[in-house]
């Protein structure tokens, strides 16, 4: 009986955080920091013929202007992914050229935000303003190239093109596609639009340096991957890795928007060239047009069933927009197919292939999902419009064809992300409960398809996913946990808690294993002068990777406090008996755990008990759930009321039941948004119009009625506990479910995210007079 | 030009200029828990209470609080504290960068609204943007909170 | 925002005079609008403190001061228990309570915002405008001749004569501008129309109004060809919340059922 995890803990920084107690990035700036802020550029595409910047000098208060002719000409990526990359070095801390609107053109530095401003009005630019690719359909082999320079390259192979626009490309097949569909009794065509979401963290992107008294460069940073950003900052600007330090304090959400680097290399420069500190934080519109999106695609489906209801045939091609640089532009293609295909593991043949392409648009980048809630949008549609053709029930479709326990499917050994998968067969999955009991939360039966209520209708509509936990063999997390005096330990990590509740997790699974309480697990994240090396928040790999290495950690310690024990006692270790307050020996005699900490940091044989480990995951296995949206739709305006949301999830052990809920339901939320409010519109000339909480509608609490999240009892023998992943799992199914309910209402199939009240009723009115 | 405010009940006299805003002031007098979302009123993460009622700092002058009163979460850290008991119970926080401003609106509605449903309490925390909590957990400790005594 | 210097006039007068003696000077009230829209201000000038934050009611009109909030305005008993309370409801549906402790009447008018709920709400309730130069001026007047002399709006007075009244926003969520406002009114013998952000700025139906008017008891076809003659008055656009055609199905929706829930609660 476990008393720790898979209990209600509240977070163990909730109170203090709500209280208002400084823990932010800005929180720990230098009062006396210089603000440092970008001109950004106006055209989508344009070389800059020159800068005018000597009356912005010579405003008071100007410490420096920073223009591409200052800085080291490095080609490097701003991904934010371990070490080589699979993104293409594409990217100049400044170069001459920009690449959409919001581009970085210069940066000033001066004593106040608005010296700032007034500095880069007096600043003239001159560009030579170049015809950009805005459609994303027209980019490959267009006589526009975005990205001629020499000097960028691709780190391994990941098919980079940049004479032909292409900044990676993919292709694998199992079976023989054409001849398989040619032979399916029923097959459907379809393609899929998906658009680019934004992250709308509350809190900006933020980052503050000053120079420490070892002259060393301090960062506080609002990100997600402080070791990743220490080595890139060192390698673009070519400041030694052990001359930076990279702090990440408290972080105001991530949702992958904060994997990359954005401010840091401009301060390091500035306080680096300066010897003062400096600071930078993204305004809103910054936020929305110059940090990245979720990169939207095309995807063209095909599917292929014999006729009783056998899934036989998944053709699934990608063009995929990266924008104007190619950060996760390889990682995040391959994640459509290889977190989405295998739901469907008994096909006969499967192809999954297409393109990642550069346009002038604001760059795409990691966000929570990461490629499996386009995939799945695109699937789970037409997944529902073969069952249509079939006249099959969708939920007994998917019982038939979906992924089940003990199961695999050959895409694990062929997709990785970047190289060669894993195999791996479903030693957890619990889809079938999770699609059983979702049915019944929603009364899927009583409610499918519709119930006609007058003036509105009601329906249902489902769609399953599964995600990973952690990248195998690549994602590395480990953890020290330190003993102190008086019996209390500290827990060192790596990992980085953005607001998802990881270092309330990360105790829980140490205190569970040194049977102590939480309030005796003192979590410290992350530092990388003081912190055990990971890879950072991504890949829904914090639970799992680092949660295994914390879980290892406490079991060295715990065998390290046992031959102190056994040595006090005078005995072997094996007589020790430890409950996590006392030691005894076969003679019962007996040791506190305080009185032996106290022992031995202050009287006999002293020393400090210290351990670290590492964990690094041999597979990657996916959380799976089932969603189900009931709503009802206004007939004669499209409106939209979110009755519930009912999610299934099988993500293992629950470490924390109440965070995990919080993390699907957080996660719907934004799936939701997606799937409905968040529409993306660029003007005729590139510039995004969306760019602000005025244009870009993220769900309110209105907007949300009721969540239902439950999780079913699962136990991945391979995680901390009998944890898989749950960070990411939750977006994945509301575009598809949503679509898929507004079919079941209304008869109308939209294909193009979001599916916007206007669309509904567009597309009713012309089914009408059709 | 000189400004005299009561900040949680202390008497201030903030030297700004006339074009500063109250968010801007507030931070550079190390009311560090009120904090900047956004650029243009749209978030409601720098809310602060002035004569008890929520607004939004980032759109306030400082020149025009002259007299009046400030709070910021500083200033109610019992009710915030009460507040965070029942969040953690239900697992509604997760980054908090903008639990201080809920807890001072929420603290708001209290004395605005007699006992309001759960309905009037979504209405009257609309402006309250979150995007990592889906809202509902947070609703369901409020209103815990809101049952207390 | 760049200021030069923040005044508080002691009288009306003063303000006035300080308005007029330069264009760079500016009214501030909620401060909420010019935030968003100036960058700067040679003087800003504070109406607080000059007795325009009340909302005095009598039998026929109630009288809303310049400076008073949008959630005073949302919570006031005389103008809840007004034509159903459409002003208080327009008012409820604009952003957050934060916006709404701050931005006032007086700075919605002025601003002349196209898609200002609260436009059509007045529209219905036959609003007039007091100046303190112009003096009386009606809102529907105000809104179609655009006035450039500076002038400071004191107050906004709104009837009561309307029994039965109807608003409805419709928006992607409740924190944004809406895809398109109505609101409607009846007084014992006519009706009043008005449709706002089309996206263009909030007008009256006046021949469709006039059209009601003349039946006592309303049937669908009535009430449609009322629909189809507000739409021929109403200019009606698209930007990038949402395209004409989706607007001029939204108003048909909304006309009809609004004009049926007002005809209900006379009737
Ligand atoms: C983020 C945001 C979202 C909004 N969304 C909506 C919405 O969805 N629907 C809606 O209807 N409204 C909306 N509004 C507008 C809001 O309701 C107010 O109408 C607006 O803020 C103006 O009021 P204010 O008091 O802030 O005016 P201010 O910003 O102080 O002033 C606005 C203008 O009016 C002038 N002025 C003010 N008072 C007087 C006076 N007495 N005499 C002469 N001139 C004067 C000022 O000089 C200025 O030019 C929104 C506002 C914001 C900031």
């Amino acid at each position: 009986m476990m008393k720790v995890v898979n209990h209600k803990i509240p977070s163990v920084d909730g109170l203090g955080v709500m209280k208002g107690r400084h823990a932010f990035t800005d929180d720990f700036s230098d009062k006396h920091s210089l603000f440092i802020k970008v001109l950004r550029s106006p055209h989508a595409y344009a070389r800059i013929v020159s800068i005018d910047c000597e009356a912005a000098k010579q405003l008071p208060g100007v410490e420096m202007v920073i223009t591409h002719n200052d800085v080291p000409r490095i080609p490097f990526t701003r991904a934010g992914q371990g070490y080589p990359e699979p993104s293409p070095h594409d990217k100049f801390v400044l170069d001459e050229y920009v690449r959409y609107v919001g581009d970085e053109v210069l940066a000033v530095a001066a004593d106040s935000p608005e010296t700032c401003d007034k500095a880069l009005e007096l600043i003239q630019v001159q560009y030579q303003v170049l015809t950009p690719i805005l459609n994303f359909e027209e980019a490959v082999d267009n006589e526009i190239i975005l990205h001629p320079e020499p000097e960028i390259h691709e780190m391994f192979p990941i098919g980079f093109e940049p004479k032909r626009n292409i900044a990676a490309s993919y292709e694998m097949h199992v079976g023989d596609i054409e001849n398989v569909l040619k032979k399916s009794d029923v097959v459907i065509e379809e393609t899929f639009f998906t658009q680019a979401q934004a992250h709308a963290m509350m809190e900006p992107h933020t980052v503050n340096a000053r120079i420490d008294y070892q002259e060393r460069l301090i960062l506080y940073s609002a990100t997600q991957t402080p070791y990743h950003v220490r080595r890139i900052i060192s390698q673009g600007l070519g400041i030694p890795l052990s001359k930076i330090r990279v702090i990440k304090p408290r972080v105001g959400g991530g949702f992958g928007g904060k994997q990359a680097i954005h401010g840091e290399m401009l301060v390091s420069l500035v306080t680096y060239k300066t010897g003062k500190p400096s600071k930078m934080i993204y305004t809103r519109k910054e936020v929305f047009e110059s940090s990245y999106t979720r990169h939207p695609m095309r995807m063209d489906v095909r599917l292929g069933a014999t006729k009783d209801g056998i899934l036989e045939a998944i053709d699934f091609k990608v063009l995929s927009d990266t924008g104007a640089y190619g950060e996760h532009a390889l990682t995040v293609f391959m994640v459509v197919g290889s977190k989405v295909l295998p739901l469907y593991n008994k096909v006969k043949s499967v192809r999954f292939y297409g393109d990642v392409v550069y346009t002038n648009h604001t760059p795409a980048g990691a966000f929570r999902g990461y490629g499996a809630i386009q995939g799945n949008f695109g699937l789970e549609s037409a997944i529902d419009m073969l069952c249509e053709k079939l006249g099959m029930d969708p939920i007994e479709f998917r019982q038939k064809n979906m992924m089940k326990e003990t199961e695999t499917s050959p895409i694990f050994a062929i997709m990785g992300e970047g190289t060669e998968g894993t195999a791996m067969d479903m030693d957890t999955c619990k889809l079938e409960e999770c699609v059983e009991t979702g049915a019944r939360l929603i009364d899927w039966y009583k409610k499918y398809p519709r119930i006609d209520m007058g003036d509105k209708v009601k329906s249902v509509g489902m769609a399953i996913a599964m995600q990973g936990s952690g990248i195998p063999f690549i994602d590395m997390g480990s953890a020290t946990i330190k003993l102190n005096d008086d019996g209390f330990y500290n827990l060192l990590i790596g990992a980085t808690d953005i607001g998802q509740g990881s270092d309330t997790v990360l105790a829980q699974i140490a205190a569970e294993e040194l049977m102590t309480t939480i309030d005796k697990m003192i979590v410290y994240s992350s530092d990388t002068d003081l912190t055990p090396f990971d890879v950072g928040a991504y890949a829904s790999s914090t639970t799992y990777v680092s949660g295994n290495a914390v879980w290892k950690a406490a079991k060295q310690m715990k065998a390290a406090l046992i031959k102190e024990a056994a040595r006090i006692l005078k005995t072997t270790e094996e007589q020790i008996e430890f409950d996590g307050v006392t030691f005894q020996n076969e003679k019962e005699e007996s040791i506190s755990l305080v009185d032996l900490s106290n022992q031995i940091t202050y009287s006999e044989d002293q020393k400090q008990l210290s351990v670290t480990s590492s964990y690094v995951g041999h597979k990657s296995p996916p959380p799976f759930m089932a969603g189900f949206i009931e709503i009802d739709i206004d007939k004669e305006t499209g409106e939209i009321d979110i009755v519930d949301y009912v999610s299934v999830v099988d993500c293992g052990t629950t470490i924390n039941p109440k965070l995990a809920e919080g993390q699907v339901n957080g996660a719907i939320v934004q799936g939701l948004g997606m799937a409905i409010f968040e529409d993306v519109k660029y003007s005729q000339t590139g510039k995004l119009i969306s760019n602000s909480f005025l244009n870009y509608k993220i769900p309110t609490r209105l907007d949300i009625n009721k969540l239902t999240t439950v999780f079913v009892d699962s136990y991945e023998e391979s995680g901390p506990f009998g944890a898989k992943s749950v960070g990411e799992i939750g977006i994945d199914t509301p575009p598809a479910a949503f679509a898929n309910a507004v079919y079941n209402a209304l008869g109308i199939r939209i294909k193009e995210l979001p599916i916007t009240p206007e669309k509904i009723l567009l597309a009713l009115k012309e089914k009408e007079t059709n | 030009m000189l400004v005299n405010v009561i900040v949680n009940q202390e008497t201030k006299t903030f030297v700004c200029e006339p074009g500063d805003y109250l968010l801007d002031t507030l931070r550079a007098y190390n009311y560090l828990s009120v904090r900047r979302g956004c650029d243009n009123t749209s978030c409601g993460v720098c809310t602060v209470l002035l004569n008890g009622k929520p607004v939004p700092s980032c759109s306030v002058l400082t020149a025009s609080v002259e007299g009046k009163s400030i709070i910021t979460v500083e200033g109610i850290q019992a009710e915030a504290e009460k507040l965070g008991r029942h969040f953690g119970d239900e697992g509604a926080d997760q980054c908090g960068y903008c639990n201080p401003s809920l807890a001072l609106t929420v603290y708001a509605m209290k004395n605005d609204l007699f006992q309001p449903t759960e309905a009037e309490v979504r209405e009257y925390l609309v402006g309250n943007l979150c995007r990592c909590t889906g809202y509902i957990q947070q609703e369901r400790a409020i209103m815990k909170y809101l049952g207390d005594e | 925002m760049f200021v030069a210097e923040y005044v508080r006039p002691k009288n009306v007068e003063e303000a006035y005079q300080a308005l007029i003696k330069d264009k760079k000077n500016l009214i501030i009230a909620g401060g909420a609008w010019m935030k968003l829209t100036k960058k700067s201000a040679s003087k800003l000038i504070s109406l607080e403190g000059l007795d325009l934050n009340k909302i005095v009611a009598t039998e026929e009109m109630i009288e809303i001061g310049s400076m008073v909030t949008l959630r005073e305005i949302e919570t006031n008993e005389n103008i809840l228990n007004t034509c159903s309370g459409i002003l208080s409801l327009a008012c409820h549906n604009i952003m957050g309570i934060n916006i709404r402790n701050i931005a006032t009447i007086g700075g919605s008018v002025m601003a002349r915002l196209a898609f200002s709920d609260i436009y059509p709400a007045l529209l219905v309730l036959d609003a007039s405008l007091v100046f303190y130069k112009s003096g009386e001026v009606s809102f529907a007047d105000f809104l179609s001749h655009p006035n450039h002399d500076p002038d400071l709006l004191l107050g906004i007075r709104i009837s009561r004569k309307a029994e039965a009244g109807y608003f409805r926003k419709v928006a992607i969520t409740a924190l944004d501008f809406a895809i398109v406002n109505l609101a409607l009114s009846k007084t014992a013998d006519s009706w009043r129309i008005a449709v706002g952000a089309t996206p263009f700025i909030a007008s009256l139906a006046i021949e469709a109004a006039n059209y009601l008017d003349q039946y006592k008891e309303l049937n669908d076809e009535i009430i449609q060809t009322a629909v189809n003659m507000a739409l021929d008055e109403i200019k009606v656009s698209k930007n990038q919340r949402g395209s004409k055609e989706y607007r001029i199905e939204l108003i048909k929706t909304y006309l009809k059922r609004g004009i049926r829930s007002v005809s209900e609660h006379v009737g």
